[in-house]
């Protein structure tokens, strides 16, 4: 067992648990800015799949990789301003809005690259992100290799946890945000336009979510395959919570979670003689539900979170 | 700017027209991706009205899908009613047949009834039990039963995967990934013969009646629909809020459970990981369409059967994928939404006030 361990010093295994945050970072992200807002955003399953299918079409088609991403977050931002009609504007439920929008933005995307691959038995590859060499940051020792010499969407997802950290915690913009999941009235009572802020916060957390749904036909993989989201925008849900709807603790959260899936990968090379594969393939979810469990006891969720609001309605 | 103001009374026939409102508005928005897809609509639908309802075989075969439609239909309906969002029903339905299939492919043996019972019992209680975990820890825990429900239908799949590939593979498969057949004395008989109409669809309704009845005249229904409506109001009447919840959960997973056994006992014979083409998914959109009446949710439960088989066969005809068939349910979903806004609204249009930007 011992040799299981050792896998926890090597510099593969910590690069590999970064690699599998990286979607995970970009969709805790998204959740949380929504949520933050004061919305649910359920339709996170679904959004990540567009992003997935529209960046890697987009590149497919001839575009270059950062048009890609673009396009993947537009997606994803449209898909967010259909959720935000529903559940901001209409104030409908946030759980079936969600729900909604996952499905149809999930057979959207599938409908669309059948329509435009009809018949191809293995999924067209592209030319993906390819590994980092920063100068002097790549060349530290452990770090360098885990942190740096990753693809470029990965950087973005730490520089983005840094750009929201800041934008939540210092910008005037980011405190209405937060304002208006806590107390929407008292944020309406200082003149702010709550549905246009909760809007926003939808639009560009979807859009965020999208960008990790990219990253894995961009980066992770180099093709589009079907069910590939496989539960991580639920996983993302969940790992909120976890985070305490802190950008930080969302890296952290990420990072960890994908230790623990890199983790039982290499497990399963080690033991899987014995047990079934499938076993292992469950961890992930397990660990979901159990993080969820732990920490919603204690959680501090944003006040008005699930609460529509109208105007002029207590 | 655009204003909701609620209605105060709205008329019956805004209230039953409304899902069909929603199911219009589904279809004919369905006809963008078709055009995208370079389709004459026209004919599409043509071709999915005829392929839904324009044979006896088309008709048996909406029957046949609208069984498991119905129960995970009211499995959703009566959790929803208890603002209970279970979203596993797909989960509850695979484990459901697993439990069926554990009990009725040679362990046991006996008279039909007695088996056909015993593989009923065994459904309904191990998707009840799969139910019964999100619903303790939400109500305990506070944990969102969306999240934990949608989670364990990726875990419970795996484990089906494991199950037919290990201890209850079929040994006579030729390698394939699927269990042991369903004795003939467990198999629910068919209703008309050389379809697929089975007895799945005599549960099915009993229990949309059942649920009808429960809901309406019990105390128990009282007390789901008094839950639902505000947990605090019902808590402070004296009810209990958790039992009610665990009641809720338990029906709904039994629900969910017994559309599995019928699907493997009426129809395929034997598990296989493609049981069930998301029929626990559209469950959520079949009760929401019946606006969550348990009677409503039959109706409900024909149509979304129709537009999967219409959908299918207009799908082969025109060379357009069947995923068109996923987008017509989903967006049926968000028209339901969309309808339910306006018979609880009015929509005022009026000016926005100048000077005043809001």
């Amino acid at each position: 067992m011992a040799s299981v361990f050792d896998i926890l010093l090597t510099v593969s295994f910590w690069a590999a648990a970064v690699r599998i945050a990286t979607p995970l970072i970009f969709g805790v992200l998204g959740a949380l800015l929504c949520e933050k807002s004061g919305v649910l955003n359920l339709g996170i399953e679904g959004i990540m799949t567009v992003g997935a299918m529209s960046g890697w079409l987009a590149v497919y088609a001839g575009a270059d990789l950062w048009t890609g991403v673009v396009v993947a977050a537009f997606m994803g931002a449209l898909f967010g301003l259909l959720l935000s009609f529903f559940t901001v504007t209409l104030g409908l439920s946030q759980h079936v809005s969600g729900l909604g929008v996952t499905m149809l933005a999930t057979s959207a995307a599938y409908f669309t690259y059948r329509v435009i691959l009809p018949n191809v038995d293995t999924p067209p590859r592209i030319v993906p992100f390819q590994p980092l060499d920063i100068p002097v940051l790549s060349s530290i020792p452990f770090l360098g290799p885990v942190l740096f010499q990753q693809t470029a969407l990965t950087l973005l997802a730490f520089v983005l946890v840094g750009v929201l950290a800041w934008f939540l915690a210092k910008t005037p913009l980011g405190l209405a945000v937060r304002a208006v999941g806590e107390n929407p009235s008292a944020v309406e009572a200082q003149g702010l336009n709550v549905l246009w802020l909760r809007t926003g916060a939808v639009v560009a957390g979807s859009a965020i979510m999208a960008i990790g749904g990219a990253f894995l036909t961009m980066s992770a993989f180099d093709a589009f395959f079907f069910e590939m989201v496989a539960g991580r925008g639920w996983i993302c849900i969940a790992l909120t919570v976890f985070a305490s709807w802190k950008p930080g603790k969302a890296l952290f959260a990420a990072i960890l979670f994908g230790a623990f899936d890199a983790f039982q990968v290499r497990l399963q090379q080690v033991v899987g003689a014995f047990l079934p594969s499938q076993i292992f393939l469950m961890i992930p979810y397990i660990l979901s539900i159990v993080a969820l469990v732990v920490w919603s006891r204690r959680a501090s969720y944003p006040k008005a979170l699930m609460i529509p609001y109208v105007r002029g309605q207590r | 700017m655009m204003r909701l103001e609620p209605r105060t009374a709205p008329s019956p026939l805004l209230i039953y027209g409304a899902p069909v409102l929603a199911a219009v508005i589904s279809l004919v928005l369905a006809a963008i991706p078709l055009l995208a897809a370079g389709v004459n609509v026209f004919q599409a639908y043509g071709v999915m009205i005829s392929g839904a309802l324009g044979s006896q075989f088309a008709l048996t075969e909406v029957v046949a899908r609208a069984t498991p439609l119905i129960l995970t239909g009211l499995a959703a309906a009566i959790a929803f009613r208890a603002k209970l969002f279970n979203i596993g029903a797909e989960g509850q339905l695979y484990i459901g047949a697993l439990a069926a299939v554990a009990i009725g492919s040679g362990r046991f043996d006996g008279p039909a009834p007695l088996m056909i019972l015993g593989i009923c019992i065994a459904g309904a209680v191990a998707g009840a039990l799969m139910m019964l975990g999100p619903t303790v820890l939400k109500v305990k825990l506070g944990a969102d039963e969306v999240v934990t429900t949608l989670l364990l239908n990726f875990i419970v799949a795996l484990f089906v995967q494991m199950m037919i590939e290990g201890p209850m593979k079929d040994p006579m498969s030729m390698g394939w990934p699927q269990s042991e057949p369903i004795l003939d004395s467990a198999t629910l008989p068919k209703l008309i013969d050389k379809t697929r109409v089975h007895a799945g669809l005599i549960i099915a309704i009993l229990a949309a009646i059942g649920t009808e009845i429960l809901m309406r005249r019990t105390v128990p229904g009282f007390r789901i629909r008094a839950v639902g409506a505000s947990p605090a109001a019902a808590r402070f009447a004296g009810m209990s809020v958790t039992k009610t919840m665990l009641l809720v959960g338990a029906l709904s997973g039994a629900f969910a459970g017994l559309a599995g056994v019928g699907e493997v006992a009426g129809l395929k014979g034997y598990l296989t990981n493609d049981l069930s083409p998301g029929y626990g998914y559209a469950g959520i959109v079949v009760a929401m369409l019946a606006g969550l009446s348990p009677i409503g949710v039959i109706a409900a439960a024909f149509f979304v059967a129709a537009v999967f088989v219409g959908a299918d066969s207009m799908s082969r005809a025109m060379t357009v994928s069947s995923y068109i068939a996923n987008l017509i349910v989903a967006l049926g979903l968000l028209s339901v939404l969309l309808s339910g806004v306006l018979t609880r609204y009015r929509i005022r249009w009026s000016l926005p006030a100048r000077g005043r930007a809001s």
